[in-house]
């Protein structure tokens, strides 16, 4: 009863916070944007920024707008087929490297090889490999995941307590049965984190991925959140690139949540810490 | 509180039979490495782990009593020498002989229950023999209330009693326990001194405890192995020869144990100095502290 009550009011506070510093940084941004007007003189960098009220007005006619919803709908979609594809590939993959030592010894130097190179370095690669435009960009996503996905998996496995896999033999466990209840759910916090790193990693490419290829099949304004962006540069509406920008802060955050949440299902012996 | 709880209870061996099983460790060498690198950690040890008695070795801290424990359980296997249980040699680890580690060792990701269950459902035992078993382990442990809590939910004490029952469960032969009271505070460190003691008075299961705590060692052994420094042999065997069942309240007020106490502590006094004279801290931290103790004595 008592806790509840500190615990309501701490979260109370905390989105109280929350709010006012978002004012906060839309009121400054705000005056900063019309210092031309209000204060006479331009200020640096934010002068030239619009204003989040007209930012407001242009995003509230979007809302009624195909295109810009196509735009979230395509980078969505990029983003997760890339990113399962990872997930699929990369968890037995970083499992298998960790398990069995020959394995690891065959495929690790070429994977470090591979890793450090940045997925954008991929993109004209991934052009002449793929037929099309759309798997590309797909692809590319998919690398921007996959090493992490790898060597958090391969890590995590890697770093289990000896004394785990001793007790498990003592006890009569076969190999199959400690990877089973040993080796996987000690290994699933590393994958939980993998992934939301990964998570990152994937909005980042597949933004810039979509500026440099163009937008891929979608064309006009139909070439995801990147090339949103890009086209509303090309076209001059400034208003609109902040709103591509926002748009894909706000996927971003909602792709990590969700992940936080389905991560919290599969660890919940974390969540009584 | 868990030994009030576990007094009112049916004893162990109404559930279980157990097996007690013997141990013999004969001229067993340990080291690391080769040649220049060779580095000698168990050198020449020989004694026995009796049936049904509780066997404590005590030693100097990196002793190379963790490296004996592994010898034993079947983990590493020793450079020479052999070890025996029930007269067959040891060559892997094997649910006859089972180590309840410093720290836990309670897998995090399973409950109280779960843990507990661990060994039946590996050996696919998992009946209703097996499921009743544990729900009387988890009282005879006092865990009845936190069965489905995980061991990060659970205290120091709590976790240790949880892996006394995972290891019980499976019956072994032998329990082999390394320092398994140890980071716990002073006061549930001596309810565990007595629930343990307790329970071995109950099963009189053969048992190889290993620990650096004298007053723990005194009040739980049949038999004290007291180790040199390393590389680690036998210097000393104590037969403890104080009746059962102990209670703390007024076991050291007995002569027997302050004597029993004295000689080893002057034993494990030397060989401290020796290691000390070595350059360790561990050493040094345990002469100063003798040397308070004997000035309160």
């Amino acid at each position: 009863m008592n806790m509840k009550k500190i615990r309501r009011s701490l979260f109370s506070r905390t989105t109280l916070r929350a709010i006012v510093s978002i004012t906060v940084f839309l009121i400054l941004w705000e005056a900063g944007s019309r210092s031309k007007e209000w204060a006479g003189f331009t200020m640096p960098w934010i002068g030239l920024v619009p204003p989040p009220t007209s930012v407001l007005s242009v995003w509230w006619d979007l809302l009624g707008d195909t295109g810009y919803w196509q735009s979230w709908y395509l980078s969505l979609m990029r983003v997760l087929s890339g990113f399962v594809a990872a997930m699929v590939i990369g968890i037995p993959l970083g499992l298998l490297m960790a398990v069995s030592r020959t394995f690891n010894s065959i495929t690790f130097p070429s994977f470090e090889i591979l890793r450090p190179i940045p997925p954008l370095a991929w993109v004209p690669v991934a052009i002449i490999f793929w037929p099309t435009e759309e798997l590309s960009i797909a692809f590319v996503t998919f690398l921007g995941a996959f090493f992490t996905v790898v060597i958090n998996v391969l890590g995590g496995a890697r770093s289990i307590d000896m004394r785990f896999y001793q007790s498990a033999q003592a006890m009569g466990s076969s190999q199959w049965d400690i990877f089973r209840r040993i080796v996987l759910p000690a290994t699933v916090p590393s994958i939980v984190v993998g992934s939301s790193v990964g998570m990152g990693i994937t909005w980042n490419v597949v933004v810039a991925a979509e500026m440099i290829s163009g937008g891929g099949g979608g064309g006009g304004s139909g070439g995801g959140l990147g090339f949103f962006i890009w086209n509303s540069y090309v076209g001059g509406s400034y208003e609109q690139i902040v709103i591509g920008m926002i748009s894909i802060g706000i996927a971003g955050y909602a792709c990590s949540e969700l992940l936080r949440g389905i991560g919290g299902f599969f660890t919940p012996w974390l969540r009584t810490r | 509180m868990a030994s009030a709880q576990h007094g009112a209870m049916a004893p162990i061996t109404s559930k279980i039979a157990i097996s007690a099983g013997e141990m013999i460790v004969s001229n067993v060498c340990k080291s690391y490495g080769t040649g220049l690198f060779e580095k000698k950690v168990v050198k020449d040890c020989s004694f026995n782990v009796e049936r049904g008695k509780l066997t404590v070795m005590i030693g100097p801290s990196g002793c190379g009593k963790s490296t004996l424990i592994k010898l034993l359980a079947g983990f590493e296997k020793p450079t020479t020498g052999n070890i025996l249980l029930n007269g067959k040699p040891v060559t892997g680890p094997g649910r006859d002989r089972l180590v309840v580690f410093q720290e836990s060792a309670l897998f995090p990701w399973m409950t109280s229950y779960d843990n507990i269950m661990y060994g039946p459902i590996a050996r696919g035992e998992d009946d209703k023999k097996a499921r009743d078993l544990a729900e009387f382990l988890l009282d005879k442990v006092g865990l009845r209330d936190f069965r489905s809590k995980y061991p990060m939910q659970l205290s120091g004490g709590m976790q240790r009693r949880a892996e006394l029952a995972r290891a019980m469960i499976n019956n072994p032969e032998v329990m082999i326990l390394d320092e398994p009271f140890r980071g716990l505070d002073a006061m549930s460190k001596e309810l565990m001194w007595e629930y343990y003691s307790a329970l071995y008075e109950e099963s009189r299961r053969t048992t190889f405890f290993v620990t650096t705590d004298i007053d723990e060692a005194l009040f739980l052994a049949d038999r004290l192995i007291i180790m040199s420094n390393i590389p680690t042999r036998v210097r000393a065997t104590i037969e403890v020869d104080i009746p059962r069942p102990r209670k703390l309240a007024d076991f050291f007020l007995g002569d027997r144990a302050n004597e029993v106490k004295m000689t080893a502590l002057s034993l494990l006094h030397e060989e401290a100095m020796r290691s000390f004279a070595g350059g360790s801290k561990a050493a040094a931290d345990f002469v100063e502290s003798y040397a308070r103790r004997s000035q309160r004595a």
